[in-house]
């Protein structure tokens, strides 16, 4: 198996894309889950307050987005741009 | 140096065997030392029922101990297999073997092990309920083993599956991939549906009326919180099935390796991050039973979001796998 440069810089840029995306995708996981977690046990506590909490917690689960859209973007940059 | 076929996949099956085994080993023993202080914390509360709390404390251990049983099976199959006159394309399915169980069983051990100790509290607490919190705990329990059951499939499949006439290059990668993804996705539904089981124990020992509606907020949850190990799933599948032109370029390779890390890893956070969502939703609709219908909605929204990180790992294994 013969391995050539522009070879083993795509060979990285493939591995590195999946990756990127996969480990990406870990930490915005487990946050959004916290966040619904607690929007939950306050829409529990407090449940006339309902459609606030539903805002507050979708655009801070947006903001926790934001690092996974990095990866993919990333990810999508490794292996079409680069 | 070259290396015989035969030795090559002798070493594969070892390693393999060893992988599977030392990380299997991992989650079962967290869960169960959970269960057993929570369990002691329960005795130390209500000393008069040790008997029941004793009792319920094995049956919860028992459930958590089987992810690592499933690890042993493949261990103990991968080191006395006769593979034959294979060729040396079966060396990396069994060493994807090995660390697709090796992985799998690691959240199905220590979620399990979160819902036996609440259980085991909850019958401190409520010592009248004792059998319906067992029963709901085993029903949590089961729903969190089967992520490491999809691994054992994985694992099963990549053992006595024919791989002959497929290139060696680029399919050992692919068979290596399909190992990661189901086994590291695995993780995070294991654990995920394990912290909701859990939750659903202490809420039932709470308020024993709302029996009904925490449990099904619990399956509703937990279901959420299998797809990433669902999704790890399908990419293996793809991954063992689908037929790889021959390659020998790196990059053809790597492509499939990466596609399997992608989904597998990408598939962690989002089953924990569901399982926490639901455990939320379950704690308060124990609390607050009345507006189950709004928690539910808010989780089911909540899980959608959080998701949506394993749905680009998803995409980026596909286009990993069918456009580059």
């Amino acid at each position: 198996m013969a391995i050539e440069g522009v070879d083993i810089v795509k060979a990285a840029a493939f591995l590195g894309a999946g990756l990127s995306m996969g480990l990406g995708a870990i930490g915005p996981g487990v946050g959004e889950g916290m966040v619904a977690a607690k929007a939950c046990e306050a829409i529990g506590k407090n449940p006339n307050e309902a459609g606030l909490l539903t805002r507050t917690m979708l655009v801070g689960q947006a903001v926790s987005e934001s690092t996974g859209i990095y990866s993919l973007v990333i990810a999508l940059l490794l292996l079409f741009v680069v | 140096m070259e290396i015989e076929t035969q030795t090559l996949l002798s070493i594969a099956a070892y390693i393999g065997g060893g992988v599977a085994m030392g990380l299997g080993a991992v989650g079962a023993a967290i869960g169960e030392g959970y269960t057993a202080a929570q369990a002691n914390l329960a005795v130390s509360r209500n000393s008069e029922i040790s008997g029941d709390i004793f009792k319920n404390m094995l049956v919860g251990q028992a459930v958590a101990e089987s992810a690592s049983i499933f690890a042993l099976v493949i261990a103990i199959l991968l080191l006395f297999l006769d593979v034959g006159t294979a060729e040396p394309l079966k060396a990396a399915a069994l060493m994807g073997a090995g660390v697709c169980i090796g992985f799998g069983a690691i959240g199905s051990g220590v979620g399990s092990g979160f819902s036996g100790g609440q259980a085991c509290c909850g019958i401190s607490r409520q010592p009248a309920i004792s059998s319906k919190l067992t029963t709901n705990m085993l029903i949590g329990s089961a729903v969190c083993q089967t992520p490491a059951i999809f691994s054992m499939v994985v694992a099963l499949m990549l053992m006595f599956m024919d791989f002959s006439g497929q290139p060696l290059y680029p399919t050992w990668a692919a068979l290596l991939g399909a190992g990661f993804s189901t086994g590291l996705a695995a993780i995070g539904s294991g654990y995920g549906g394990g912290v909701a089981a859990g939750a659903s124990c202490e809420g039932i020992a709470r308020q024993p009326e709302s029996v009904t509606n925490v449990t099904t907020t619990m399956l509703v949850g937990q279901a959420v919180a299998q797809t990433p190990s669902i999704f790890g799933l399908l990419v293996s599948f793809i991954l063992m099935f689908k037929s790889f032109p021959e390659s020998t370029t790196l990059s053809a390779s790597m492509a499939l390796l990466g596609a399997g890390l992608c989904m597998g890893f990408g598939g962690i956070g989002p089953g924990i991050g569901n399982g926490m969502a639901a455990e939320g939703a379950v704690r308060w609709v124990a609390r607050n039973v009345s507006r189950a219908g709004e928690l539910m909605r808010i989780m089911l929204v909540g899980q959608a979001v959080s998701q949506s990180t394993a749905i680009y790992a998803m995409v980026i294994s596909l286009v990993l796998i069918f456009v580059v």
